[in-house]
Formats: C-alpha cells, sequence, structure tokens
C-alpha cells in the first residue's frame, strides 16, 4: 500500500449550528474505508464538538458526539485537539469526552485518540499534509 | 513544502482570516477569494494584522473579485498582491497542498 496518503479533516465549526460537524464525520467514515492515514484537527469552534455531556432529545437531531467513539475501530485514532482554541473558550481536557482505541502494535492496549497540541504544534501537523480537507 | 491557503469569508464576518493567519507557516501562500478579498484592504481595523504578515507569506488577492466589488489593487495592504485567475493556478501548481478555510 504505497499509495497511502496522509489525509487530514479539519474542524473549526461548533456542532449542531449548522450541518458541517455532522458531514465531517460521515466524510471521514466514508475515507476511513479506503485505508488512508487518517487524522482530524479540531481549533476554534470545532473544540466544541467534542464536549462530553451533549444531549440533543429537546432538539430533535442526532447527538452524533457518541461517533466520535467509534472512530478507533476505523482506525482513525488521531484527534488533535488545539490547547489555545480550547483556552480562548474556557474550556479544557476534562470538558471533553473520553474517546480510546486498542492498539494493535502494542497488545491491544487503549489509548487516548485525543491529543492535546499547541497551536505551533497544529501548524506542523498541517503542512505534513499530502490533503487537507476543511469542514 | 508550501501550502496554499484560500480564505473566501469576509473577515468582518468571521475569525476565519485571523485563524489562517495564525495557522500559516513561513513561505506559505494565502489567497483571498469571493468575500475574503476584503481582507486585503488598507485602511481597515485588520490590516495591520496582515500587514505584519506580509513578508513572511505570500499574501494575495483574486483581481476578478476586487473587481466585481467595486476595489482595485491600489486599495490594498502594502505586500498584498493582486493576482487572476492564471495566478491562482500558478499559486496551486507551485505549493504542495490547498487548504481551504471555509
Amino acid at each position: 500500500m504505497s499509495d497511502t496518503k496522509k489525509f487530514l479533516y479539519v474542524n473549526r465549526r461548533a456542532p449542531y449550528g449548522t450541518i458541517y460537524a455532522l458531514e465531517s464525520l460521515e466524510v471521514v467514515l466514508i475515507g476511513a474505508a479506503f485505508e488512508q492515514d487518517v487524522s482530524l484537527a479540531f481549533l476554534d469552534d470545532g473544540v466544541f464538538q467534542l464536549t462530553k455531556g451533549q444531549k440533543t432529545d429537546g432538539l430533535g437531531v442526532k447527538n452524533f458526539s457518541p461517533t466520535f467513539r467509534a472512530l478507533g475501530d476505523y482506525d482513525v485514532t488521531k484527534l488533535y485537539v488545539e490547547k489555545e482554541s480550547l483556552e480562548e473558550r474556557g474550556l479544557s481536557e476534562a470538558d471533553l469526552q473520553e474517546i480510546m482505541y486498542e492498539d494493535e502494535d502494542d497488545d491491544w492496549e487503549e489509548k487516548p485518540s485525543i491529543r492535546i497540541v499547541s497551536r505551533a504544534e497544529m501548524v506542523d501537523i498541517m503542512s505534513d499534509q499530502d490533503v487537507v480537507l476543511s469542514f | 513544502m508550501a501550502t496554499l491557503h484560500t480564505v473566501n469569508k469576509s473577515p468582518f464576518m468571521t475569525q476565519t482570516l485571523l485563524s489562517c493567519i495564525n495557522h500559516a507557516k513561513d513561505g506559505d501562500a494565502i489567497l483571498m477569494i469571493e468575500d475574503g478579498v476584503y481582507g486585503g484592504m488598507a485602511g481597515t481595523g485588520l490590516s495591520d494584522a496582515v500587514a505584519a504578515k506580509a513578508a513572511s507569506l505570500n499574501i494575495c488577492v483574486l483581481t476578478e473579485d476586487l473587481e466585481a466589488r467595486g476595489l482595485d489593487a491600489g486599495r490594498l495592504v502594502e505586500g498584498v498582491s493582486a493576482v487572476g485567475y492564471d495566478g491562482f493556478v500558478d499559486l496551486v501548481a507551485e505549493t504542495d497542498r490547498t487548504q481551504a478555510w471555509l
């Protein structure tokens, strides 16, 4: 599989005000079937997508936040969250849901998929990709 | 390994241009298109932030979108250049990836 490419899905919008966040997740799941090297980036309002305790019964729309926890089964295990974006919104890692994956190269040990990175690290992650898709 | 960043929203409506500027690496290109072209104008509240990056980034504005809005290249921040569709194509070809800031 030498033609594996690095795909980064950039999420910059909050979850329910527009359809972008849900559509991004749908595209990630579709893309995962093609066995590419997939990462997700959450910055600006995108960090709101990962907050825990989302409850949408009252809105009558699908709460898609649990779907993030299924990404590990599709080998999508790199969810980069920008620290500055969290802080600007009064959030910390403790406000985010726990998303784990089983590392097949390490005796199926459970590891966190969410990786908090600085803005400078995010710049490097973005510039290390073959394809960047924005939502 | 440079990136072409495109910005298509007015910087007075969203934070997108600022976020883009803060995530661009030295040597990258930023092309303002559609309502994004307002971000290239001199004499606005954002001109200083754009001017501060004009040396380390290649900041461009799409001429056709400028003209459609009654603006011309003389109104741009110093160091920001106007390019046409052919220049847009050149930027895509010269860079390693394109990141659309929606």
